[in-house]
């Protein structure tokens, strides 16, 4: 095999990712009429078989395209994940983009490029990738939240999300040339070796700090961490509900996978140069989620401080370090996935004469017209509160014992107790669903895609307990292949 | 004599402020955010090349024509968005983005 098909090998996912959306995208303009009918299962297809094919293939760790590209256990977990989410994310949009009249081909289309960015994000192995993963994923998204083309809100939201977006990779790249210029090289490997800490190493140069900060604000920015959450409720709130949905679960993960890689790879032995950084980051995010939610009205304005709370506790385990600290955090990201994807599939049922509604005090008295949604709706709200024995508690147990064995405590107690105060809106929409009273039922739908999914979630975060296994060994592997 | 390497990221420094602070400043017009970003990816243009000719090392450049790539895809997607937002609000004042509170 000559050395160009031998760097195909580890990108075989992304590649067939790639020529897939080619062939969809000419397919879709071909059939004006059905596009969306036919491309979005299609793309559901393509996706899964992407994720299959990243558990087929040898996880190395393998190096290709001269370095710029990594194939390792680490990635293979992110991307599965990734894939997956992706995949239930746009399984779960055309009913609505349809109802809504926007059923349009490209949705699919760009939800299938952004996932294809998000995996060269996870498998980046130099700043030239990261940069190019990174746009790929965020022009894609820039456009899907103006995917409603007559809804001011809408291009409201897209017109916040292109602007502050576009400001984060500039910083994130003004960082980057700062990393670059100061340490002469762009592969992370180099950088990993070039400054070991140990007996007459040289030290990491100032301009390289000051350049590494800029490349976590520019990240921060994409997780929605606090001070960089600014575009989040917005984005969330005005978008339309499919396209909040797959901007909950599949970019979280991709971003935090690249902080991961980021932080411990080339950056892993200077943890006391970032370590503050992510703590601040961490109880900030931590702090808003749970106080700025509490008066909010929308579900999915909700939902939003919710993400930017989770991603405060996920940083917890990134600054705790070490193996115990990815371990926790990619479990937690995995579970976060699980329970926003389903919860989601709750909030697409909210509708009510033919409009799709968002408020909450619209599920008022779900549990006697709609016991089932209602229920599905309260294990996800447990979960996401952090209450025992939902998939909730144990991810954020995980990521408070890796920051108390790192000597983290005090950010450790800052995470429960800001658990407590983010318990109250979660706990009062089960309060609002089961002793108020009712609001008129929603319509009836037939929405098989959507009552699977919530189902799914629903049973996936109660049931935890019994089977943590194979989750906590494959993220276990995975930390152990970041930092072998 | 040559210009010292110094004075080059002075200069993209310089410029990434304004840029900056043209998007957060500016009360005027959405057109000049634009601008400004453009500013922002330049001026990090400027960094990557002057390292690049300093280190003698030509990944930086390469770089820098990455760079100018996606700066053109992000300018046609963020021109769109705002030609989509002024047909539904008949507006591209940066005070009248204000539908939701945030």
């Amino acid at each position: 095999m000559t050395a160009a098909m031998t760097d195909l090998v580890p990108a075989l996912p992304e590649v067939f990712l790639f020529v897939a959306g080619l062939v969809l995208l000419f397919l879709g303009v071909f059939r004006e009429r059905d596009g969306l009918a036919i491309v979005n299962p299609l793309v559901v297809l393509t996706l899964l078989v992407a994720a299959v094919l990243t558990i087929g293939i040898d996880k190395g760790p393998v190096v290709a395209f001269d370095g710029h590209f990594v194939f390792d256990g680490f990635a293979a977990f992110l991307k599965v994940l990734i894939y997956v989410s992706a995949a239930l994310g746009v399984m779960m949009a055309p009913a609505y983009l349809a109802d809504e009249r926007m059923g349009r081909f490209e949705f699919p289309v760009l939800a299938l490029f952004a996932t294809l960015g998000m995996g060269m994000m996870v498998s980046a192995n130099s700043l030239l990738a990261l940069y190019m993963g990174l746009e790929l994923q965020s022009l894609s998204l820039y456009v899907m939240a103006a995917f409603q083309r007559d809804s001011t809100r809408a291009s409201e939201a897209g017109l916040k999300y292109f602007v502050l977006g576009a400001l984060a990779s500039g910083m994130l790249l003004y960082g980057a040339s700062l990393v670059y210029g100061f340490t002469g090289t762009l592969s992370f490997e180099v950088l990993a070796r070039r400054f070991l800490v140990g007996e007459g190493a040289a030290g990491l140069p100032a301009g390289a700090v000051v350049g590494l900060v800029f490349v976590i604000a520019g990240m921060a920015f994409k997780l929605s961490a606090v001070p960089f959450h600014m575009w989040t409720p917005d984005v969330y709130e005005g978008a339309p509900t499919p396209v909040t949905a797959f901007f909950a679960a599949a970019p979280k993960v991709a971003a935090m996978g690249l902080v991961l890689r980021l932080l411990f790879q080339p950056f892993g032995d200077w943890a006391a140069q970032w370590q503050q950084v992510i703590v601040l980051v961490s109880v900030a995010s931590m702090i808003l989620g749970a106080f700025a939610a509490i008066g909010q009205t929308n579900i999915k304005r909700l939902m939003a401080y919710s993400a930017i709370g989770h991603v405060g506790y996920a940083l917890v385990g990134v600054a705790a370090g070490g193996v115990a600290g990815v371990n926790a955090v990619l479990v937690y990201m995995a579970i976060y996935v699980v329970m926003t994807l389903g919860t989601f599939a709750c909030i697409l049922l909210m509708r009510r004469h033919g409009r799709y509604v968002e408020g909450i005090a619209d599920l008022a008295g779900l549990s006697r017209s709609r016991p089932g949604m209602a229920l599905a709706l309260g294990i996800l709200m447990f979960s996401l509160a952090g209450i025992p024995p939902a998939a909730g508690f144990f991810g954020k147990l995980y990521v408070f014992l890796a920051a108390v064995d790192a000597g983290l405590v005090w950010l450790a107690l800052v995470g429960v107790l800001t658990s407590v105060v983010g318990a109250y809106y979660y706990l009062r929409i089960v309060k609002i669903m089961y002793f108020d009273e009712p609001a008129e039922a929603f319509d009836s739908m037939a929405r098989p895609e959507l009552h699977g999914i919530a189902v799914l979630a629903a049973v996936l975060v109660a049931g935890f307990l019994l089977l943590p296994g194979p989750l906590l060994s494959s993220a276990e592997a995975a930390a152990r292949a970041l930092l072998p | 004599m040559p210009v010292p390497l110094s004075h080059y990221l002075t200069l993209a420094a310089i410029l990434f402020t304004i840029g900056v602070f043209g998007i957060f400043v500016n009360r005027k017009n959405v057109i000049v955010i634009l601008m400004a970003i453009e500013l922002l990816l330049l001026a990090v243009n400027i960094n990557f090349v002057a390292f690049s000719a300093y280190l003698g090392d030509l990944a930086g450049q390469i770089f820098a024509i990455f760079v100018l790539t996606v700066a053109a895809a992000e300018a046609a997607i963020g021109l769109a968005i705002v030609l989509v937002y002024f047909r539904n609000r008949g507006s591209i004042e940066v005070e009248d983005i204000n539908l939701m509170k945030g």
